[in-house]
């Protein structure tokens, strides 16, 4: 009560500890998991890169090169041919030449030319995030068609800025499909729990008809109703939103089985004889007690739907070029030719892997954090 | 128990034609159909298309009728086993599924035991030896199948076996074996070729099922009955797998019912990147050609599979837990 507050200086250590919030209690406890710790430190580069990402990129996505198609990824050197050190790295530029016997191209250092590496350099120009124009660039060499860190793709473009750019589209793909889940979840698990009967009934059997689904199929068959006319944004939205209304049953079914268990508790039936309405004792008191748990399934459905994305966009009728998402790089990939010859193309791939199994280790560590009987 | 298995029958009846409504109208989505792009190639071809071609072509492929009739039309055919003409390939849609269609069944069923017959072993020497090696190496391949898209997955199995093992790569069978009658020379061949799909496929729902399996046997094995068990002077091998292992697998029979949809899913995109012909991969041809019986034939026969093979796992319930057969 505030008659009683304490001031924070007269609280003691021990004390303190009693007196905090179930927030911080979690986060104590998921500080003491390394791997979930890691995987969420991975998580927040991987959003700010993604997010800044013409920031920390070397050029322009759609710039294609001549004189770098399918370029291996270029080596970083710290020590130069003469044996001289720098602390500064550099590049080498690029010579073309024939293999005699199979005619092929190929290309080798150029050991005369040397370019180094700066951060925050003057690069291309861009407008970050669509709309804030600058030249900056976070790391890179400002000479253009050289320094390709992940290599170049067929058309020369620089892999390493697309799947920047990609890591944006996909990451918020995950982000923003799981805001819809979250609701319709919310909404019918709260419906079915809270007022059971013949809402619960009905709503059930929609979940496990919907849950027998194999869902590519369906996905597959949605995704190609979308007329081709549609701007690229458009088929943004309309992907995550049908992603979400296929996987929003696993967090209606966590939401109805808590309500059940606490709808008959004191706390409800005192709301309820103070004259609280039904839907201020959803989202006044039921719903933050359970909070925890829908915080791990929401964060444990993000990798899904990432790996949804990725894989509809793989298949040509999620996202399509010009948008630049992990499963539109990978599309690149797809020949046997890409991955004997050219394997740096899967870059994207390896991305998808590190992004989906960080979330895992995250949500796998909230869960322990926040189950009370540990 | 019998009433229990009566009730999931029908139920799955019913599932079954909900499934049908629903696929027929989500073919019917994409505006237009295949007449209009069939139009457009004769109107390429030929110039002009006569009005009364183009009024004499809808009611042959009966698109001028109303919707629900169409479906109605659409479900009485089906039930007589006429599942339409695929404009695409010129042919009836019954001759492309029936071929395709076994197997698909026979790879989902393989990579459903696969999975299960790997995970559930791995799941039992996890939760036996905790933080052991074996079970830090187990969790990470089970995290690692979790994680990788399975085309990605695919494609790099397939350029590993073909270049360090030799294997011919793509499809069911080598080019050799394909027409070819049936021989143990080729149930060989198709041997030889299964274990990427299965692996690819299966790993994901591998991992999940050790995960569920390693934390329920965990929770079980600190049950004082185990303790009393020991006490007693049962042998731990034969003590495990009466007791605690029977426990633990109930929740993993009922996930039978949840992992066979994310199989079959992933059988389907595998089987586009690996070219194998299975249902999944003629959808895919399908939905991108809008031929619609088609399209709409192959997501009636995945979900099929699925919903039958739930009601398997049901079944299979109800003979392992007397807790349901006694409600």
């Amino acid at each position: 009560m505030a008659l009683f507050k304490k001031k924070k200086a007269d609280v003691s250590m021990e004390e303190a500890m009693y007196m905090e919030t179930q927030a911080q209690l979690i986060w104590r406890k998921f500080k003491k998991h390394k791997l979930a710790m890691a995987g969420m430190i991975i998580l927040i580069v991987l959003y700010v890169v993604g997010f800044f990402s013409e920031f920390f990129a070397t050029q322009d996505i759609a710039k294609r090169s001549t004189t770098a198609i399918s370029m291996a990824p270029t080596k970083i050197h710290f020590v130069d041919a003469e044996g001289n050190f720098s602390l500064q790295p550099f590049v080498y530029g690029l010579k073309q030449e024939e293999d005699p016997v199979t005619w092929r191209k190929y290309y080798v250092e150029d050991t005369t030319q040397k370019y180094p590496l700066r951060f925050f350099y003057h690069g291309d120009p861009y407008k970050l995030l669509g709309f804030i124009p600058g030249d900056i660039h976070f790391f890179g060499t400002p000479q253009p068609d050289v320094f390709f860190p992940f290599g170049t793709d067929l058309s020369g473009r620089d892999l390493y800025s697309r799947v920047l750019s990609a890591l944006r589209i996909s990451l918020t793909t995950g982000l923003v499909g799981v805001f819809f889940t979250f609701i319709l979840g919310c909404l019918f698990g709260g419906i079915s729990g809270f007022y059971g009967g013949i809402a619960d009934t009905v709503i059930q059997r929609v979940i496990e008809f919907l849950m027998s689904m194999p869902s590519i199929p369906l996905w597959m068959a949605l995704a190609a109703a979308f007329p081709t006319t549609w701007s690229s944004l458009q088929t943004y939205f309309a992907i995550t939103i049908i992603l979400s209304l296929i996987g929003w049953t696993s967090l209606a079914r966590v939401v109805r089985g808590k309500l059940l268990e606490l709808r008959n508790e004191d706390f409800v039936t005192a709301a309820r004889v103070a004259g609280a309405s039904d839907g201020y004792i959803i989202t006044k008191h039921l719903l933050p007690s359970f909070s925890s748990y829908l915080i791990v399934n929401v964060t444990l459905a993000i990798p899904g739907m990432i790996l949804s994305e990725t894989s509809l966009s793989f298949l040509g009728i999620g996202l399509t070029p010009p948008i630049v998402s992990l499963g539109v790089l990978l599309q690149d990939a797809q020949s046997i030719n890409t991955v004997s010859m050219y394997p740096w193309m899967m870059i994207p791939g390896l991305f998808v892997v590190i992004a989906v199994l960080a979330f895992n280790f995250v949500g796998d560590g909230l869960r322990d954090a926040a189950d009370p009987y540990k | 128990m019998r009433k229990y298995i009566l009730k999931r029958f029908i139920y799955m009846i019913v599932l079954l034609a909900v499934m049908s409504v629903f696929a027929f109208v989500v073919i019917q989505l994409p505006p237009g159909d295949y007449l209009t792009s069939y139009i457009a190639s004769l109107q390429q071809q030929m110039g002009e298309v006569d009005e009364s071609v183009v009024l004499n072509l809808r009611r042959q492929y009966g698109l001028d009728r109303p919707m629900w009739q169409q479906y109605f039309l659409w479900m009485r055919n089906m039930f007589q086993g006429d599942f339409g003409q695929s404009f695409q390939w010129r042919q009836p849609v019954k001759t492309l599924i029936a071929t395709r269609m076994p197997m698909t069944i026979v790879l989902s069923v393989i990579t459903l035991l696969f999975a299960y017959a790997v995970a559930v072993p791995t799941g039992i020497y996890s939760a036996r030896h905790q933080y052991s090696v074996g079970d830090y190496v187990a969790s990470i391949l089970g995290f690692i199948g979790l994680a990788t898209p399975s085309f990605f997955l695919a494609l790099i199995l397939m350029y590993y076996s073909n270049r360090y093992l030799g294997l011919s790569v793509g499809g069911f069978y080598s080019p050799e074996f394909q027409n070819a009658p049936w021989s143990f020379a080729r149930l060989w061949d198709l041997c030889k070729h299964l274990p990427i799909p299965v692996i690819v496929i299966g790993l994901a729902s591998m991992a999940n099922v050790i995960r569920i399996l390693r934390a329920t046997l965990l929770d079980e094995l600190k049950r004082p009955y185990v303790v009393a068990a020991r006490a007693r002077g049962l042998k731990e091998n034969k003590m495990i797998y009466k007791y605690p292992v029977r426990v633990a697998l109930n929740p993993i029979i009922s996930s039978i019912g949840s992992i066979l949809p994310s199989i079959v899913s992933g059988a389907t995109v595998t089987a586009i990147v690996l070219d194998i012909p299975t249902v999944g991969s003629l959808l895919y041809n399908a939905l991108l050609s809008q031929d619609m019986y088609l399209a709409g034939a192959c997501v009636i026969m995945l979900t099929a599979i699925t919903i039958v093979g739930t009601f398997i796992s049901d079944i299979l319930l109800v003979v392992v837990d007397p807790r349901i057969r006694l409600q």
